[in-house]
């Protein structure tokens, strides 16, 4: 053996692995070579000054004539602005989706079916328009928005079109029955995808809705309604409510409603079943998560650091499901360090717009101060913050720098509690057995993300983890016939698949 | 000769396979309708329903561990201890004692067998549109408290406790606050099975002082109750509230009638789908 080799043998990491050179690529390639031209999208969507709420098949103003406006993150400047709902509203919203109810619920289901079709083509038609209009009202890069969100929105009802007449199917020896008028309320970082997870199963079990939109994305919501009433969906199926924290207690409060559906934080979640316990309405909750990702050393790590990405800086890490708990085999930890903050080097961050940016807008000013606040905390608790790049944000809006913690105790408050921005806690793991004990110690339960070239031990992971969401070797994927929801304190029930319909039949 | 005294038993609570006093040291009179005194049974406390819940805690992960086809025969094992004490479960129920019997132990045989089928209908591969093997499928939910019924105190706690135990969960039993003493006949029976101590535990006492106990406690991930007043079903729900426990409440039921007491709907509530991802394209 050559002294060579010696010297090379003594580089090698536990796991026996040879660490390859770390490669700068900025440094590699000259700093310029690898930057992008701007590639903004040209579409502007029509927007109109002002929205009313979408009830009984027409736009409205509101009672109290309230309004609240709605920005673009990354550019702070004003969109549109849009009606606030109170109670009166939210009730005549009830009131028509009652109204609504015996004709819808009675139409055979290949005429429900043929509405949701519709809306399924006019979603697919209009996308350009959409993805436009969702990363200008939300801030997620547009090539998230035209090549996940609205695709997976029109895929959702399309989905769902087809169970319409085929319900009778889904469930033998059980006779498909709605479960009445739905109240359902979504969060903003992903305003029509959620739109469609909680419209189109609704619809297509022949419920009627009553949705509210988060008060910082209503724009696509509203879209969505103006395509309800384009195809000439009946009057009072699907009302669309537009508002604030108020107008969603005023939809879980109301008698008339049979069902309520959330998607949004643990804690609003809490307060949403305390105030349906004495009644007998029926309760889906999606709410937050602290999902582990667990990088054994026997992973592909090229295609893990890519999942630790897609997992942590999708979407802003607006995400419930967001791998924001790092755990990586020690053995590995600085090869998976080292390349993370390779490719990190490559993420751009910016003008939502452009087709070349990879993280967009925090959502909105007040999310851009939760995630600060995380980020004070974490380096005051101890743990070592790493930086994405240094290249300057945008002078404008809210934004973000994608970065990680090591140094992260289990105890630290980023390695407990959801951080909702593009934030990840890096920790490490010498046994499966701890792994697997450190992912499943947390309240919540929503997915958990795994990697290992090992068959029989990614599957051994999977079984052992809590979650309702498991991605082995791969991370945030979703699709309409894939049931989606968390084990725990992530909430109850499933969206998506045969098993998200059984929240909409009674 | 004069006529024998009877042996009054002191029925204790079932916890952990063991059968311990309450921690309380309370105990309850049970008299048959002519007012004589038949028995006495334990008055559980808070103490109990965590050191039950800490029964079933432990218990959990080797019961959902445990193959299907294992536990659908340790169920039909405990139909078969049951039917063996036919005469003393059906003497403790007093009316139509010999009927509720039988269907409880034919109830037991049922859930026996959705072992290791609810998780074929129940499950499944999903056709995702991308190159992912994706399939979903059922785990047990965990720790369930089930609040049984006044009447029928047998056949109601069978009803609500084998569809959550089929499906690999662990359990702790407020039994019938008016009737209690055929729970804990059962728990005799539940004792000499297969059943591994920890899986079933019983507690006899007052739902009022119970619920909310059982509701809040957050080692307790599910709830199944039947019989309750409104009061005590908002208890439940309000408390359960705090841990995100998943609760079904079943009303109005006949629990004689096997189409509304039987089948997958009733083990639905028990489980938790994960779905699995896994790319199938290199």
């Amino acid at each position: 053996m050559s002294t060579a080799a010696g010297s090379t043998n003594r580089s090698q990491n536990a796991a026996g692995v040879q660490a390859p050179p770390r490669l700068d690529l900025r440094a590699a390639t000259g700093g310029g070579l690898f930057e992008y031209a701007p590639a903004p999208e040209s579409v502007r969507p029509a927007i109109a000054d002002r929205y009313g709420l979408f009830i009984n098949g027409r736009f409205t103003d509101p009672t109290s004539s309230k309004r609240f406006t709605t920005i673009n993150p990354a550019t702070e400047a004003t969109l549109s602005e849009v009606a606030e709902a109170n109670e009166a509203d939210v009730d005549a919203a009830v009131r028509a989706a009652r109204d609504a109810l015996p004709a819808w619920a009675g139409l055979p289901g290949k005429e429900r079916g043929k509405f949701l079709y519709r809306i399924a083509r006019r979603l697919q038609e209009r996308a350009r328009e959409l993805a436009v209009l969702e990363t200008m009202d939300g801030g997620k890069p547009i090539k998230e928005s035209r090549d996940v969100d609205i695709p997976l929105a029109a895929a959702h009802f399309f989905h769902h079109a087809g169970w319409a007449d085929k319900l009778q199917y889904a469930f033998p020896g059980r006779e498909p029955r709605p479960v009445g008028v739905c109240g359902q309320i979504i969060p903003w970082n992903f305003p029509l995808l959620m739109a469609a997870w909680k419209i189109a199963p609704a619809l297509a079990c022949g419920n009627t809705v009553v949705l509210k939109p988060a008060e910082t994305t209503p724009l696509t919501a509203l879209r969505l309604a103006e395509i309800c009433d384009e195809i000439g969906l009946p009057p009072g199926v699907v009302n669309i409510v537009t508002g604030a924290g108020a107008t969603g207690a005023a939809i879980v409060n109301h008698p008339g409603i049979d069902k309520i559906a959330f998607t949004g934080s643990t804690e609003v979640g809490k307060i949403i079943a305390k105030a349906v316990a004495p009644t007998h309405k029926r309760l889906t909750l999606e709410l937050g998560g602290k999902s582990a990702n667990i990088i054994f050393e026997d992973a592909s790590i090229d295609q893990a650091v890519e999942g630790i990405i897609e997992g942590i800086y999708f979407n802003q890490g607006h995400v419930c499901c967001a791998g924001s708990r790092l755990f990586v085999q020690e053995s590995v930890l600085d090869r998976v360090i080292g390349k993370l903050k390779d490719r990190m080097s490559t993420l751009r961050v910016g003008d939502p717009l452009d087709k070349n940016t990879d993280v967009g807008a925090i959502n909105s000013k007040a999310q851009l101060a939760t995630i600060g606040k995380y980020l004070e905390i974490g380096s005051k608790e101890g743990a070592e913050r790493h930086d994405c790049g240094t290249a300057d944000l945008p002078g404008k809006g809210y934004f973000c720098r994608p970065c990680f913690f090591t140094g992260v105790q289990p105890s630290h408050t980023i390695a407990r509690e959801e951080i909702f921005g593009p934030v990840l806690a890096v920790m490490s793991f010498r046994t499966p057995e701890e792994a697997i004990s450190r992912a499943n110690n947390t309240p919540y339960g929503l997915a958990a993300g795994v990697w290992t070239d090992k068959g029989s031990k990614i599957f051994d992971t999977a079984r052992r983890l809590d979650a309702g969401v498991v991605w082995l070797n791969t991370y945030n994927k979703f699709d309409p016939t894939s049931p989606f929801g968390g084990f725990k304190e992530s909430g109850f029930g499933r969206e998506g698949g045969r098993h998200g319909l059984l929240a909409y039949l009674a | 000769m004069s006529e024998r005294l009877s042996i009054t038993k002191t029925y204790k609570l079932y916890i952990g396979g063991k059968f311990p006093r309450t921690e309380s040291g309370r105990t309850t009179a049970v008299t048959d309708a002519s007012n004589t005194l038949i028995a006495h049974v334990c008055h559980a406390s808070r103490k109990d329903i965590r050191d039950a819940v800490e029964a079933a805690q432990k218990a959990q992960e080797g019961w959902a561990n445990t193959t299907a086809y294992l536990r659908g025969q340790i169920l039909y094992r405990l139909a078969e201890m049951m039917e063996g004490k036919r005469a003393e479960l059906a003497s403790a129920i007093v009316e139509c004692g010999e009927d509720e019997v039988a269907r409880a132990i034919d109830r037991v045989v049922h859930f026996a067998g959705w072992t290791d089928k609810f998780p074929m209908i129940a499950g499944g591969a999903n056709p995702v549109a991308g190159p992912y093997h994706n399939f979903t499928v059922p785990f047990p939910v965990g720790v369930t408290g089930v609040v049984c019924p006044d009447e029928p105190s047998l056949l109601g706690l069978i009803t609500l406790v084998a569809p959550v135990i089929a499906m690999g969960n662990a359990c702790v039993v407020l039994a019938s606050e008016t009737n209690p003493i055929p729970a804990m006949v059962l728990a005799e029976a539940l004792a000499t099975s297969d059943l591994p101590g920890g899986v079933v535990n019983i507690l006899t006492g007052f739902r009022d002082e119970l619920c909310p106990h059982l509701a809040e406690h957050r080692g307790v991930i599910a709830i199944h109750a039947g019989g309750l007043t409104d009061a005590q079903r908002t208890t439940l729900r309000l408390g359960s509230a705090n841990n995100m426990k998943r609760v079904t409440i079943r009303e109005h039921l006949d629990y004689k009638n096997d189409d509304a007491c039987e089948g997958p709907r009733w083990l639905e509530p028990f489980v938790e789908f994960k779905t699995i991802w896994h790319p199938s394209a290199v």
